[in-house]
């Protein structure tokens, strides 16, 4: 049979921005977040967290606590250890990765402010905290090692003495002749010592899971926040002693993610102890200062970075220094390396480089544990990359948006593998940069610029090429031993009133997942959206899979679906074409029905055929196969990564006298293959925009000397306002992937990936006029000013 | 200690007898079971529990419950079953000005707001009427669209 794509096909929604089903449900305040849900006997944990960054626990007394009002249990990190096993967050391929064994409670010394030590189970989450106010906890507080310029010093305190030292790991990568290029007399060496902050997801409902643990059958449900709830399964099971079978992980709404809650976290595992414990639903719902303190940080990098550039405009060579603190754990089971281990891989990635160094060092901290967040590495990379192409372009004299036309990878050179050893089945860079800047009107902003300029306006235009690491195969994690699935599958059934249902394995947390799934599968079988439904995060009712993150739900989950929908379709065909006695492939599913392939002419409701094969499958000729319902699954083969590519553009005015940046306007234009939904798709990279800008120029985890963090509460960390956001025009070049038939890759982090660095160039194009540049991530007043010679 | 309060929420009278220190977000919540309110920061910076009292948005997180005695408070779940932001949200959904959906009966009891004192706003004025509710995953762009849209209709 000829078969027509999924974007030909005659009742395709592929490309249509069509309204996700969900928000309905969400606008009428109808979601099922975690902390909405209610269970029988069910009581509410609240934790004693550790108060110093590093601690020795002396005693610790909990009469008072467990005599107080409603409180059902008291526990401490010995008696949790009995329940809950420890982890040790490495993975093989990494090679060198240490860490120690970390556990749910703190059984004898906490390592990061925040750190959970003592569990309170009380009838309400009121109660449980006045207990924990009454727990004693005598302390000998302990040295710590807070800087990480410091972590590898002498004197410094090593947090592991089993480890040996603070380094957690190490990767050094030489791709070409790096050295040759900088030695070059004819060439121009740029350098720059580059800061990015140490910030954090701030997920609008903070973690929460109620786990609910039934003794009478020994099993474990926990209602989880979370992105990858089968990875989860694996993970209860192991360290709670359960089979896999028996842990059922149920992620309803989630409300925010962007990589936070795909993480191990001590006090999750607690909960679900507890409920093993206690043999009655426990419920932990973080409130925000204790999520401040221990969800997941990312970005804490300062990198030292040089290029080598040549008169005419073409950049030879990158050489990158990177060091990271990541608290005290190398996080379960993803392990805090990959961040540094990104920069080192993507760091150069748009350019064609004849010469590449890039190492990383990776160390331990007594402050709050980092991770993978949203775009893991890219705006770090993006930041440097990007950075060192505007020093290059300034020292020849060269227009930025020409010196990036004359090094970016060409648009027909693909396949291409790159000296960080990456390979690019096929990018658009020249492409996606030709559009920006007309979409921009670049020499017009560019006159504007320097009209104002005169009048002592400071304005500044920056441009950001990047590339972006989506659809990962195995080579992600499960080849460094971490029970984490590239596969997803989807089954997708025909019920009898004509209707259609999907079970995907991964996971919804406001992308849009679930109106992708439906808009790929209505087409593919052949149905109206409005009769599909979706069900997603449940290991319970949807196929094995890997769920939500590094943008990998329509790039992977979506082809499974197609797959899936193509076979629905093929197994209808052959049961009408029993029923109407015509041959299958004369046959299509269009509007509902099967009609008639050349002409259109509709044959039989699908509403009948569900009919006739459910309740009256006696009509039916004995030897038919009645199936209605595929399962399909999907694991990218071909390349390690699907790696898309985009570039950005910023345009913001400084105020040179306060410091102060106002943002005018913001460009993206973006490469993820085919585009299923516009509408979400470009929702999604602004988004990702806004998150890349929060970090750029407001969210700071600052710590005191001793390891307490200072921006704890919301009035002190600053998150994004809608009054100081631009307005984000978004735009796509389309490079599908040929590795499947759906051809879409992620775009969930492109965003995110490069608009600090985009940032960054505008802010020192702005303050080119007075020599001022800023390389340290916020780029707040307290930055913009001393660089300005003004304090 | 336990104080009595009445009120009125969503139309209907409500007595209950409570601790002093409940907050409203979380009276609302935990004993009506009205969970359309989140509690996003719970020191009334994010704007998540935005509700109205006697006519006026308020933070849930940052007022007691016994301070609503003989109040009228309406949630988004009122909102909705009267019709009242019927066309917000309709905007809202229309344009995907919501990702996860946690800051959105906030978001939109602030966009209420905001058109009641000015039906006709620019997208400055409505960047600047919901810079009180964070929201995480939209960027604000398709927010501030379904708002003019809304206002147009």
């Amino acid at each position: 049979m000829n078969e027509l794509s999924s974007v030909d096909r005659p009742n395709s929604y592929i490309g249509r921005s069509v309204p996700r089903p969900n928000a309905k449900r969400l606008v009428a305040g109808r979601g099922q977040y975690v902390d909405d849900l209610r269970l029988p006997r069910m009581v509410h944990v609240a934790f004693l967290r550790s108060p110093h960054a590093h601690a020795r626990i002396l005693s610790i007394d909990s009469t008072a606590a467990k005599a107080a009002p409603g409180v059902v249990r008291v526990v401490t990190g010995a008696e949790m250890a009995a329940v809950c096993t420890p982890w040790v967050g490495v993975l093989h391929h990494l090679k060198g990765l240490k860490s120690a064994p970390q556990h749910a409670l703190v059984v004898d010394r906490a390592c990061w402010q925040g750190e959970p030590v003592v569990a309170v189970v009380a009838r309400t989450r009121a109660e449980a905290e006045d207990a924990v106010g009454l727990v004693e906890v005598a302390w000998q507080e302990l040295p710590a090692a807070v800087d990480m310029e410091a972590a590898l010093a002498t004197g410094t305190p090593v947090i592991h003495p089993d480890l040996g030292d603070n380094l957690a790991f190490t990767r050094e990568h030489v791709g070409g002749e790096p050295d040759a290029c900088f030695a070059d007399a004819e060439s121009v060496v740029v350098q720059a010592v580059f800061h990015t902050g140490r910030h954090t997801g701030v997920c609008l409902e903070g973690r929460a899971i109620l786990a609910d643990y039934n003794p009478a059958e020994g099993r474990l449900t926990a209602y989880h926040s979370n992105q990858a709830p089968h990875m989860m399964q694996t993970v209860f099971a192991k360290h709670l002693g359960l089979r896999e079978g028996d842990v059922r992980v149920v992620c309803r709404d989630v409300g925010g993610s962007y990589g936070i809650k795909v993480h191990v976290y001590p006090d999750e595992m607690a909960t679900a102890a507890l409920s093993k414990m206690l043999g009655r639903p426990v419920k932990f719902a973080a409130d925000r200062m204790e999520g401040m303190v221990s969800d997941i940080h990312a970005r804490d990098h300062r990198i030292a970075a040089r290029a080598a550039v040549t008169k005419d405009g073409v950049i030879t060579a990158m050489e990158i220094d990177d060091l990271t603190g990541i608290g005290p754990y190398s996080v379960y089971p993803r392990t805090s390396a990959v961040e540094g281990n990104q920069v080192v891989n993507l760091c150069g990635g748009p350019y064609g480089l004849r010469g590449y160094k890039a190492r990383t060092t990776v160390v331990f901290q007594n402050k709050t544990p980092t991770c993978q967040y949203r775009a893991v590495g890219h705006p770090i990379a993006t930041t440097v990359t990007e950075g060192l192409v505007d020093l290059a372009a300034e020292a020849i004299g060269m227009d930025p948006a020409e010196i990036r036309r004359r090094n970016l990878l060409a648009d027909d050179v693909y396949p291409f593998r790159n000296l960080a050893g990456l390979a690019f089945e096929g990018l658009s860079h020249h492409a996606c940069l030709t559009k920006l800047l007309a979409m921009m009107d670049y020499e017009g902003l560019k006159a504007e610029r320097d009209a104002l300029r005169a009048k002592g306006v400071y304005r500044g235009i920056g441009i950001a090429s990047f590339i972006e690491l989506t659809n990962p195969s195995p080579f992600m994690y499960g080849i460094g031993g971490a029970r984490i699935s590239a596969m997803d599958g989807a089954t997708v059934r025909l019920d009898p009133d004509g209707s259609v249902a999907i079970a995907s394995g991964v996971t919804e947390q406001g992308q849009g997942t679930e109106a992708m799934l439906a808009q790929i599968v209505a087409g593919a079988v052949g149905v109206d959206l409005s009769r599909v439904r979706v069900t997603t995060g449940d290991t319970e009712t949807t196929p094995y899979g890997g769920g939500t993150w590094a943008s990998r739900g329509a790039g992977i989950g979506g082809e499974a679906a197609l797959q899936a929908g193509n076979a629905l379709r093929e197994q209808i065909l052959v049961i009408a074409g029993a029923m109407l006695q015509a041959a299958p492939e004369s046959l299509d599913v269009r509007g509902d029905a099967v009609v008639d392939r050349d002409t259109g002419a509709e044959r039989l409701p699908l509403e009948e055929l569900g009919r006739i094969v459910y309740f009256r499958g006696d009509t039916l000729p004995k030897d038919l196969p009645r199936e209605l319902v595929a399962t399909r699954h999907y694991t990218p083969k071909d390349y390690p990564f699907a790696f898309t590519n985009g570039a950005q553009a910023s345009y913001l005015e400084v105020d040179v006298e306060t410091g102060f940046v106002k943002l005018l306007r913001h460009w993206c234009v973006e490469d993820c293959g085919t585009v299923i939904n516009p509408m979400l798709v470009d929702e999604q990279i602004r988004g990702g925009v806004v998150q890349g800008l929060g970090g750029a120029l407001l969210e700071h985890c600052v710590y005191s000397p001793e390891g307490q963090l200072l921006t704890g509460s919301l009035a002190d960390y600053l998150l994004p306002m809608s009054g100081e956001m631009p307005d984000i025009a978004v735009a796509h070049v389309e490079t599908p992937t040929k590795e499947s038939a759906l051809g879409a890759k992620g775009a969930g982090e492109a965003g995110t990936a490069g608009a600090p660095a985009a940032v960054q160039n505008a802010i020192n194009d702005a303050l080119r006029p007075f020599g001022a540049r800023v390389f340290a991530q916020p780029f707040t007043p307290a930055r913009i000013l001393p660089a300005l010679g003004k304090i | 200690m336990k104080l009595d309060l009445s009120l009125t929420v969503n139309g209907e009278a409500v007595s209950a007898r409570i601790e002093p220190r409940m907050h409203l977000v979380d009276f609302l919540r935990e004993v009506l079971d009205l969970t359309g309110s989140h509690a996003g920061c719970e020191h009334g910076v994010c704007g998540a529990c935005s509700i109205l009292v006697n006519g006026q948005m308020v933070r849930g997180c940052l007022m007691l419950a016994v301070q609503a005695e003989g109040a009228e408070v309406w949630t988004v779940e009122g909102l909705t079953e009267t019709g009242a932001i019927a066309a917000l949200q309709e905007a809202f959904v229309a344009r995907n000005a919501l990702q996860c959906g946690f800051c959105t009966p906030g978001m939109l009891v602030a966009a209420a707001t905001l058109l009641k004192a000015n039906p006709t706003p620019t997208r400055e004025e409505i960047r600047e009427g919901i810079s009180g509710n964070y929201c995480r995953c939209t960027g604000y762009h398709a927010i501030i669209d379904a708002i003019e849209q809304a206002a147009r209709a």
